[in-house]
């Protein structure tokens, strides 16, 4: 038994894969964009979910462990939102350079002003995240403050080549400043725009470019709406009248769906990180198609 | 914004001027306005600069400390700052068993948890759990459980260990009380159980658990697929050990595990395990007692499906595991008198779980046990097998209101015995305080 084991081992680490550059394990999808830019072909960035999970809902799958066990840097958001998986998995796989506290392990909601801090903390109120919302992927302003601090944390990792994470970093910044310029130009239109959203994904992106979330269609964060608040949903949406429903490519869109054939409502699907729609295959491609399906169901 | 005030604010003077001025002081004020304008745009322009430069500088990596906050007042510091994560797990249970039957086997020794559950209303399985971080180095973890057994309530410790942070090539060790790593489903609180009560063959082989105190090592290979090994020492004093023989280190283990995805909707997991562990004295049911080795390995597997990976909605999960034992030594019945005994037995269960819509979810489960028949000297003793192959057939439906309550019914037609009892479960599972972890 012993002997077949041990023989296992060995043939698994005599299959070890060469290794490929700074390897990073991130959360989110947008932390995986967001490295690559930065990093380029110096690192190897791979996103520990997709745009189709729910980031809250992960358990601490075998890949996973596997994955962070090689890891170089872990980029996560925190503020909570990986609470149910990360500790556990930081426990598993028996990496100390990735542990938090040392240059291994980002939490990019801590380099930010987090907005909607409960003023309660219970349970009673929902899925709530004692430091805030932890969804700032939505603000441009804020990928630029994170892509910075991955560039440092880069050059501490891997510090034979500072020099090229500082000239990708320029260029990334260079580009996305523009990007936000353009942005901000075309997205003028929906300045006041009232909508409703599934869960607050969006509030960096409402503050952003000054949109109006009413209401949302979970009563509370993570808990999904009954009849009750749906037909109260209804009556709020007659009375002060929106433009669009929002929800993410992996939200549930039961709720989105009634509230929209019982008000005429139009629901828009925006993609919420990297990979939640087809065309937004990068980080300018989710602001992009972000503010186009906004525009769209605003005319 | 300072210079567009400043215009807004010399607008409205000269707005509220115009009737009354020539247009010459008109011009005039305009042209120092500009004065002032370019004064200040050029000011901030040196301003931003500076910003940037400063930025830049401030990029350079120094520290690890990334949130360059701006000085706030903190709060004083309270002795509670470095408490652990508490976590308190609020589990109830109510019963119906009919005929109500005292359990047994027959052909199997057992010990006390092995059986069904407390009949009628029961807290039995409530824990409380505090775990944290000890320093740079080590995680400690420490749970109380509460037991009801035969009427009266006890409170017994069910983990005290510490576990290394930091050991290089992917080792951890861990040291104290703790839940044997054998088997897939023995590593989870009862309270993650899909079903109310463990599969037959974890209770009758492993008395529902096999927790024991010892020392664990565990390994990771660096490899794409997971892949880990573990082996542990430990005193031998839990079921299906007894007695804390070999001077109290009285059992080992050795364990291996493999898993991974496939797409990006299914994972799996599966492992293989081996317990070795001496049994002195090790009571049973009606006053038999066993003294000798036991061997028991372990094939378990678990498969899990979600759309895209996203178990909102529906999920779906398969789990199932083979058990079989050898136990070699003296069996001394309740009645007296030594006999020699060495005989297999066997076991499995295989059970799914399927998410049918958001908050509910609904199962089977088939769990079996077969054994050698050790000779009509064992006659009257709880190896004596009764010709029965003992099997329980469940199914569960629960449903969760969010990730920290659910209730539970249950029913099991339970064929362990010559009679059939069926069982009836109406449970209830509170999770308080820290965020449990989602384990795979």
């Amino acid at each position: 038994m012993f002997r077949i084991l041990l023989l296992l081992g060995i043939t698994m680490v005599a299959a070890l894969p060469a290794a490929a550059g700074v390897s990073v394990f991130a959360c989110e999808p947008e932390w995986a964009a967001l490295a690559q830019e930065v990093g380029g072909d110096l690192i190897d960035a791979k996103s520990a979910t997709t745009a189709q999970q729910d980031p809250h809902k992960i358990q601490a799958r075998p890949s996973l462990i596997a994955r962070m066990r090689k890891a170089d840097l872990v980029i996560c958001t925190g503020a909570g939102l990986e609470a149910g998986w990360l500790p556990l998995l930081l426990r598993r796989a028996n990496n100390p350079s990735v542990q938090p506290g040392k240059a291994g392990y980002l939490e990019a909601a801590t380099t930010v002003a987090l907005l909607d801090r409960p003023r309660r903390l219970d349970r009673a109120e929902g899925d709530v995240h004692a430091k805030g919302n932890p969804h700032i992927q939505t603000s441009p302003h804020n990928l630029t403050v994170v892509a910075k601090v991955i560039a440092d944390r880069l050059s501490m990792i891997d510090p034979e080549n500072v020099s090229r994470y500082q000239a990708n970093l320029d260029d990334f910044l260079s580009r996305w400043q523009s990007a936000i310029e353009r942005w901000e130009q075309t997205a003028k239109p929906l300045r006041g725009m009232k909508v409703v959203a599934q869960h607050s994904s969006w509030v960096y992106l409402n503050q952003w470019l000054g949109l109006e979330q009413m209401a949302t269609i979970e009563p509370k964060p993570g808990v999904p709406p009954g009849s009750g608040h749906l037909a109260r949903l209804v009556d709020q949406m007659q009375q002060q009248p929106v433009q669009v429903i929002i929800r993410a490519a992996y939200q549930d869109d039961a709720g989105a769906e009634w509230l929209s054939d019982r008000t005429d409502i139009p629901v828009v699907v925006l993609p919420f990180t990297v990979g939640g729609s087809e065309v937004t295959t990068d980080l300018f491609g989710l602001f992009d198609d972000t503010i186009q399906k906004l525009l769209a169901s605003a005319r | 914004m300072l210079v567009r005030k400043l215009v807004l604010v010399l607008c409205a003077v000269t707005g509220s001027a115009v009737s009354a001025a020539e247009t010459s002081e008109l011009d005039l004020l305009r042209a120092e306005l500009e004065e002032i304008r370019h004064t200040y745009e050029s000011s901030i322009e040196a301003l931003e600069e500076r910003i940037r430069q400063l930025e830049s500088s401030a990029r350079a990596p120094v520290a690890v400390a990334d949130t360059a906050s701006p000085a706030v007042p903190v709060a004083q510091e309270k002795p509670s700052d470095f408490n652990p994560a508490i976590g308190v797990v609020l589990v109830g249970t109510a019963t119906d068993f009919s005929p109500d039957n005292d359990f047994a086997v027959p052909g199997f020794m057992i010990d006390e948890e092995a059986g069904p559950g407390e009949d009628g209303f029961s807290v039995g399985e409530s824990e409380l759990n505090a775990k944290v971080n000890i320093d740079d180095r080590f995680f400690g973890n420490f749970t109380l459980a509460v037991a009801d057994e035969d009427g009266s309530t006890e409170v017994e410790l069910e983990e005290a260990w510490f576990e290394t942070l930091t050991l290089p090539h992917g080792l951890q060790l861990r040291g104290g009380r703790f839940f044997s790593g054998i088997g897939y489903r023995n590593q989870f609180h009862r309270h993650a159980d899909d079903f109310v009560d463990r599969p037959l063959p974890y209770r009758v082989f492993m008395n529902g658990q096999y927790i024991d105190d010892g020392v664990q090592v565990r390994w990771l290979a660096p490899t794409e697929q997971y892949l880990e090994f573990g082996a542990e020492w430990l005193r031998g004093a839990g079921f299906p050990a007894g007695g804390a023989g070999r001077d109290g280190k009285g059992a080992w283990s050795l364990f291996a595990r493999s898993g991974g995805d496939i797409g990006s909707s299914h994972s799996w997991q599966a492992g293989l395990s081996w317990l070795s562990a001496r049994a002195e004295g090790r009571e049973s049911g009606n006053g038999d007692s066993f003294d000798g080795d036991v061997g028991l390995a372990l094939l378990d597997g678990v498969w899990k499906w979600a759309p895209n990976g996203n178990p909102s909605s529906n999920n779906l999960k398969l789990e199932g595991g083979l058990f079989w034992q050898n136990q070699d030594g003296l069996f001394t019945p309740g009645g007296g008198g030594v006999l020699a005994y060495d005989d297999d037995q066997h076991g499995g269960y295989l059970e799914g779980i399927y998410q049918f819509k958001p908050h509910w979810r609904a199962g089977v489960r088939y769990a079996w046990l077969d054994t050698d028949d050790p000779g009509a000297a064992f006659s009257g003793t709880s190896l004596d097998t009764l010709g029965v192959s003992p099997k329980i057939y469940s199914v569960t439906l629960d449903w969760s209101h969010s990730e920290f309550s659910r209730l539970r019914l249950q029913y099991s037609r339970d064929e362990s015995n010559i009679d059939a009892v069926d069982r009836w479960y109406l449970q209830y599972l509170m999770s308080l305080g820290a965020h449990g972890a989602h384990r795979f």
